[in-house]
């Protein structure tokens, strides 16, 4: 077991290790000059201010040290928790800007991620080999992941947003109101809260419904169902040791989703103007705000190799194969 | 494949009502992505209607704010979304198999260090590293789109085949054409290749419809393609000029259900094919 999570930590490891290098070098190695377009885009006229900015700009990333050096300052600025000024939010520090934004996006991710695990397994196991259960979930389940996230929370900002009028379409609390612990505000809170979680769980539900029903008709064919059929034993009992057996590789795939589900929350985000990171990422494109989107990438990398640890550690509590040491997947 | 057991696989596949219907849904898309252009003598941006008119006889899905046609850039986005599709997802399935096959053969080293690779870039959320590559990006192409794509979303695919390789890797007929002296990679492509030709077309429709969304959430965010359209594009301008409020409904519908029928019906069609290839499937 300690083998186990010491290939998983070095893994961890040198994926962030990695994850900072892209951060570093996409600046320096792309085509086009981070610091002229943010120069243009400041729209300065007299020129000696120009070059004071361009000095400016030039410093903040180093680009007048030797490479070695400039990649050895942003691991040092990085440790320190150093991720530079926001532009757009001058001059907030991007960790500050970040900061505030990641309790939204977390809101949002973690109760659609586990609800719609746990509620599209169930329902999956409980369709497959229904006839008719499966002849309507399966459709249903295919659309519902083929369609992208953000499409789905247009409409649904559209049908129960503005056409029903029932819930507000922009921003996580009314614009009149200020965070407070008041119920007031919590209302607020929950009713903004509601069609950006509704949508990223309908698309997620549906992949988890699908991929369930698949593994429990495979874990039907299986030699120990065939036996424990021959017993007599129930057909509850043996959906429950299928059960059991298929959710090992839904683990595993919420492990591989993560990223999808990531992504999916920041372009519902942007339907919704949710103020998470998926806006700050909006904001930063839109305003070359370098810093910011680096930053807010960092931080996303980090979040999903935590989520990933203990997706890991969850697995050695379901899988009891890797705590005697003996194998099994993951 | 015997010619027998391939009368056997179209005999199955004609009758698998999933891979049909699938497969009518992308060929009329393609279809309509292929020769739709060619039905408009203007450009899908240009602005040759009346502002905001809904769908009628003479636009079939309406104007955008801008007069723009909105059936124009549809068929066109559709013919973007192909593209991109079928690049991004055959770029990745390649190096997939690439990798899956060495590791897989391979074995020793060559695998620890595809392995710990593949599991590193399986671990970084490609939407967020492409994110940040086409930011610094001056100039977007549907090209350059494919090709970030394919080089994040492999790692599954090459996880996959990695496993079967393996599987196959001790087979006798493999042991035989390498006892002959019959090289690796010629190994790779005669005997393992072939023995999951399913397994292989199966992992790139599913990469075909994972690109097709990525570039979709790409595009919508604003760093898609900065000339052309797409549907993913479509989105992101309906959403841009609140489409939403002004109760725009044939701006944002068509783009996203184009999206969905795509890949809703490549995941059909893929559930199909593994039942046509895969005998224990074939039920009710």
């Amino acid at each position: 077991m300690r083998r186990y999570f010491g290939r998983k930590l070095l893994i961890y490891g040198l994926t962030f290790f990695v994850a900072v290098t892209i951060n570093w070098m996409i600046p320096r190695f792309m085509p086009g000059d981070p610091v002229q377009s943010m120069l243009s885009r400041a729209n300065v006229a007299q020129p000696a201010a120009v070059e004071a900015m361009r000095a400016h700009y030039t410093a903040m990333f180093g680009f007048d040290l030797p490479l070695w050096q400039q990649y050895l300052n942003f691991w040092g600025s990085l440790l320190k928790g150093d991720l530079g000024i926001s532009i757009w939010l001058f001059p907030t520090p991007v960790s500050d800007v970040i900061i505030r934004a990641v309790p939204y996006t977390l809101g949002l991710l973690i109760p659609s991620i586990l609800l719609s695990w746990f509620a599209g397994n169930r329902f999956g196991a409980f369709a497959a080999r229904r006839k008719w259960l499966d002849n309507t979930v399966l459709p249903v389940g295919y659309v519902l992941t083929a369609t992208p996230y953000m499409w789905l929370a247009i409409l649904l900002a559209w049908a129960l947003g503005i056409v029903a009028g029932v819930f507000p379409v922009a921003g996580a609390y009314g614009f009149d109101l200020r965070p407070s612990l008041s119920w007031e505000f919590l209302g607020s809170l929950a009713q903004h809260w509601f069609l950006p979680f509704a949508s990223l769980f309908l698309v997620a539900f549906g992949g988890w419904a699908i991929g369930m029903r698949n593994m429990i008709i495979y874990e039907l064919e299986a030699d120990y169902v065939d036996y424990l059929r021959a017993l007599g034993a129930p057909a509850r009992l043996v959906r429950r040791y299928a059960f059991r057996n298929a959710i090992l590789p839904q683990v595993t795939g919420l492990a591989l989703q993560l990223g999808v589900l990531v992504a999916g929350a920041l372009v519902t985000e942007i339907v919704f103007s949710y103020p998470g990171l998926g806006h700050l990422i909006l904001q930063a494109i839109q305003n070359q705000d370098f810093f910011l989107l680096q930053g807010t990438f960092l931080f996303i990398v980090i979040g999903v190799l935590i989520a990933n640890f203990v997706i890991d550690i969850a697995y050695v509590l379901v899988d009891p194969r890797t705590r005697t040491g003996m194998g099994g997947a993951a | 494949m015997r010619s027998g057991e391939r009368n056997e696989a179209l005999h199955f596949a004609l009758r698998n009502r999933k891979l049909v219907a699938g497969t009518i849904i992308v060929a009329v898309l393609l279809v309509a992505g292929l020769a739709g252009p060619m039905l408009f003598d203007h450009a899908p941006n240009d602005y040759v209607g009346p502002s905001m008119a809904p769908p009628s006889g003479e636009f079939w899905f309406g104007t955008t704010t801008f007069g723009q046609d909105v059936f124009a850039q549809f068929v066109y986005g559709l013919r973007s979304t192909f593209l991109v599709g079928v690049l991004g997802g055959v770029l990745a399935a390649v190096v997939g198999m690439v990798v899956g096959f060495v590791a897989g053969y391979r074995g020793g080293w060559a695998d620890e260090l595809l392995t710990m690779l593949t599991n590193i870039v399986l671990v970084l959320p490609a939407l967020v590293v492409l994110l940040i590559v086409n930011a610094y990006l001056g100039v977007r192409s549907i090209g350059v789109q494919a090709l970030f794509i394919g080089l994040t979303s492999w790692p599954w695919a090459a996880r996959a085949i990695r496993a079967q390789t393996f599987s196959l890797r001790s087979r006798d007929f493999v042991d035989l054409a390498r006892l002959s002296g019959v090289r690796t990679p010629r190994i790779i492509l005669r005997e393992i290749a072939p023995n999951m030709s399913s397994y292989l077309f199966l992992t790139f429709i599913l990469l075909f419809g994972s690109s097709i969304l990525i570039a979709a959430s790409l595009d919508f965010i604003g760093l898609g393609p900065t000339e052309g359209v797409s549907l993913g594009l479509m989105l992101n301008n309906a959403a841009r000029w609140s489409a939403l409020q002004l109760g725009l409904w044939w701006w944002f519908i068509p783009p996203g259900a184009g999206i969905t029928a795509i890949v809703g019906a490549l995941y059909v069609m893929n559930v199909g094919l593994d039942e046509v290839f895969n005998p224990k499937l074939r039920e009710m």
